[in-house]
């Protein structure tokens, strides 16, 4: 997920060259108060003229109780956004309140239930009600760790091991997987250090996490690189379905390949392996089925 | 020493029979550090000199003190590679009687060659001297300030010009060798403050990028090349300016560390980036006719692989032994190109001056394969069009086109660009990238050009490609 400010037209413009798996312009902390008015009309101009390649569309409003966030609302969905996204969200109420405002526009425009959300989870409130955000709403696609803000909740400051993040991280990605939706790690600002941001992204793959959030395209690459499963992995992941396949025609319950009982779990991680295989593009999607 | 040289500015002026209406000529190795113009330009003002013909490899914005020089009628005429800055600006907005002839560097060493650029008297800067001449653009004493390598741009007017006066900041004991410009061909030895700062050499058009966008085009760039059948064991290779360009070598050198695939020689403007891979081994030898950085002023002056050679012996198109004749790449940059694949490097989308021909039209000819690499749009400025504003390489002489959004690729090179496709690369149609580029943008409004010509593209042959018109306000 790219943050594009939603000020800079010309970033906004070409954002999609570079494939990232989804777009995030942003109203909130990358644009000024002064400029909030004059960014939320490029939004909206830009999510209906501009050729973002099918790359899905998010946006990051203003918090509702401010003064933008129901404009915000109301200029997006209008732009025909796939998801918004929440900034600073501590309650499922919250984003109910969102969800109203949301299909408020939506039925003015004839289309109830088309924006998805999610929600930043940005504070120590935020974090200990993760779960009861993550399933306040059946649009809610995903929720996301926005470190800056919590960490300056918590009274600590951000270190290069995210030693301060390990217990957000991880109540994040618990909350998803039992609400059933994604979970996104926090953004990485250091653009001189690549070989931090790499293990930063290795990390967070290893704690569940479904993806990261990025400020700059260079990031782009490696977040591939570490999320794409290897070449191995896909032919045991491949392998793996073969044989449900082959048990399955033969009304066999036992799994096995190369000798070896497949269990449930290994069948739903191969699943997940063949999926991102073919998001990443390096399945063909016929190959796969 | 007897026959010593050594005079001052003026006295190697009057010594040289410099007269009204004569031509004059520098080198531009300095790019934007460059201070032999302008001390010379003002010491032929102060001297009263009128109606001179000022015929230089390059011009850049340091060049500005020019325009007080030509509103005085000291210089009346200038042919040259490129302009930029405020004398770029003041003259597209018709500041000259007479347009500037731009040449492309292997036009212009092959114009001076073949008489129909000449020269009278040649003032050529030079990072070290000896009393008798012998000069070069490499530091010889621990007194040297400056540095930059070759002066394969200047060799030709030593060559041929009638009388030649070498600037220099570090006069050293006799002999200064190895030499780049030989005592033989020198008349004056004029020693001066600065002949200019070495630090500016990597500024202007030269940029090692962390743009985005640059490095997506490079990337692309170097995919192209890769699976273009040229990149096989002893390959050759010259990238232009412009921050991806320059950048493909980066991305390269990590196929050529992989695959063991060697390149035989790099060619033309020589950078820090070419310097790296030949000390690793991954390039035979360095040909270089212009040091782009200090990097590469400093591996000429110690690395015998890393060869200097003249304008002529680089890019002249009427000289077949000329070095791009055995270049297999070349990368470039571009302003514009044009949906016949035309390029234009020289004038910008608002109709001023603001490029360099430099050797584009010389080594997207000569090469195997040519390879221009550029955004769709520059800000809101539409880089694919359907016309260029000014052509300086034709189409014809252009196999590759590298943008953000997707390869284009001659239809005159049919193979190519089957074998960019069956490698999976995003090959289009150069119309479907204009009209693209058109989409975002609109159309453009025509330019406000004027009835005066002032400007006019030399071919390589020395026929007229374009002529371009003045801007008005």
């Amino acid at each position: 997920m790219m943050f594009i400010p939603g000020n800079k037209p010309g970033m906004m413009a070409d954002a999609c060259i570079y494939g990232p798996d989804s777009i995030m312009l942003d109203l909130e902390d990358s644009v000024t108060l002064a400029e909030k008015d004059a960014a939320r009309l490029l939004v909206y101009h830009a999510l209906r003229s501009v050729d973002f390649g099918g790359v899905e569309m998010v946006v990051r409003i203003n918090p509702l109780n401010t003064p933008y966030g129901k404009k915000d609302v109301e200029a997006v969905v209008k732009g025909g956004v796939d998801v918004i996204r929440m900034p600073k969200t501590e309650t499922a109420d919250e984003v109910r309140e969102l969800e109203a405002e949301v299909l408020k526009v939506e039925t003015e425009l004839g289309c109830p239930g088309r924006t998805k959300l999610m929600a930043a989870i940005e504070s120590a409130l935020g974090v200990v009600n993760a779960f009861d955000i993550a399933k306040a709403s059946p649009r809610m696609m995903g929720i996301a760790l926005g470190a800056e803000d919590y960490t300056a909740n918590l009274k600590t400051s951000r270190t290069a091991e995210g030693t301060e993040l390990q217990l957000a991280r991880q109540t994040i990605v618990v909350a998803a997987r039992a609400a059933g939706i994604a979970c996104f790690d926090t953004v990485f600002s250091n653009l001189e250090d690549m070989e931090g941001f790499r293990r930063e992204v290795e990390l967070v793959k290893a704690l569940g996490f479904d993806g990261k959030s990025i400020i700059n395209p260079r990031q782009i690459e490696i977040v591939n690189e570490v999320f794409t499963p290897s070449a191995k992995d896909i032919e045991k992941a491949l392998l793996v379905i073969a044989a449900i396949r082959e048990a399955r025609s033969k009304g066999s319950g036992v799994i096995s390949v190369n000798g070896k009982m497949v269990d449930r779990p290994v069948v739903i991680r191969a699943e997940r392996t063949i999926a991102l295989a073919v998001a990443s593009g390096i399945l063909d999607r016929e190959e796969a089925l | 020493m007897r026959n010593s040289k050594l005079a001052s500015l003026e006295e190697a002026i009057l010594r040289s029979g410099l007269k009204d209406g004569m031509t004059i000529s520098f080198h531009h190795h300095f790019r934007g550090g460059d201070k032999v113009v302008n001390l010379v330009v003002g010491k032929l003002a102060e001297m009263g000199f009128r109606d001179l013909h000022l015929a230089a490899s390059s011009l850049s914005d340091v060049h500005a003190p020019l325009i007080e020089h030509i509103k005085a009628g000291v210089i009346t005429s200038i042919s040259t590679s490129g302009l930029r800055g405020e004398l770029a600006d003041a003259i597209s907005h018709g500041l000259m009687e007479k347009p500037v002839v731009f040449r492309s560097h292997g036009g212009r060493g092959s114009a001076i060659a073949g008489g129909e650029l000449h020269i009278d008297v040649a003032f050529l800067g030079a990072s070290s001297c000896d009393e008798l001449g012998n000069a070069s653009g490499c530091p010889r004493s621990e007194n040297a300030k400056s540095i930059c390598g070759s002066l394969g741009y200047a060799l030709p007017d030593a060559e041929y010009a009638d009388h030649v006066v070498v600037l220099t900041d570090d006069l050293v004991p006799y002999p200064n060798v190895p030499m780049s410009i030989r005592a033989s061909r020198v008349e004056s030895v004029v020693v001066v403050d600065s002949v200019g700062d070495s630090s500016k050499i990597s500024s202007g058009a030269i940029r090692d990028s962390k743009n985005p966008r640059d490095v997506l085009l490079a990337k692309q760039a170097a995919k192209v090349i890769l699976n273009s059948g040229y990149f096989k064991d002893g390959f050759s290779i010259q990238t232009g300016t412009g921050g991806a360009s320059l950048a493909v070598v980066k991305y390269l050198r990590e196929s050529m560390v992989g695959s063991g695939v060697k390149a035989s020689f790099a060619l033309g403007g020589i950078t820090a980036h070419m310097v790296k891979l030949h000390q690793e081994g991954l390039i035979g030898k360095l040909i270089d006719v212009q040091s782009f950085d200090k990097v590469a002023a400093e591996s000429i002056a110690s690395d015998i692989a890393h060869q200097e050679v003249s304008a002529v012996d680089y890019a002249s198109g009427q000289h077949l032994g000329s070095a791009v004749h055995a270049l297999d790449i070349v990368i470039l940059s571009a302003l514009e190109v044009d949906s016949d694949f035309n390029v234009n490097v020289l004038v910008g989308s608002d109709g001023i001056i603001r490029g360099a021909v430099g050797g584009h039209p010389d080594t997207a000819e000569d090469s195997a394969l040519s390879i221009i690499v550029c955004p769709l749009l520059r800000g809101r400025i539409p880089c694919i069009v359907p016309k260029v504003t000014t052509l300086t390489t034709p189409g014809r002489s252009v196999d590759v086109v590298v943008t953000e959004y997707g390869i284009a690729v001659n239809p005159a090179r049919p193979e190519i660009a089957e074998r960019l496709a069956a490698a999976g690369l995003n090959v289009v149609d150069i119309n479907a990238l204009c009209e693209k580029a058109m989409g975002m943008t609109g159309r453009p409004d025509p330019l406000p050009f004027g009835e005066r010509v002032v400007g006019i593209v030399m071919d390589r042959k020395g026929g007229i490609l374009d002529k371009i018109r003045n801007i008005e306000q």
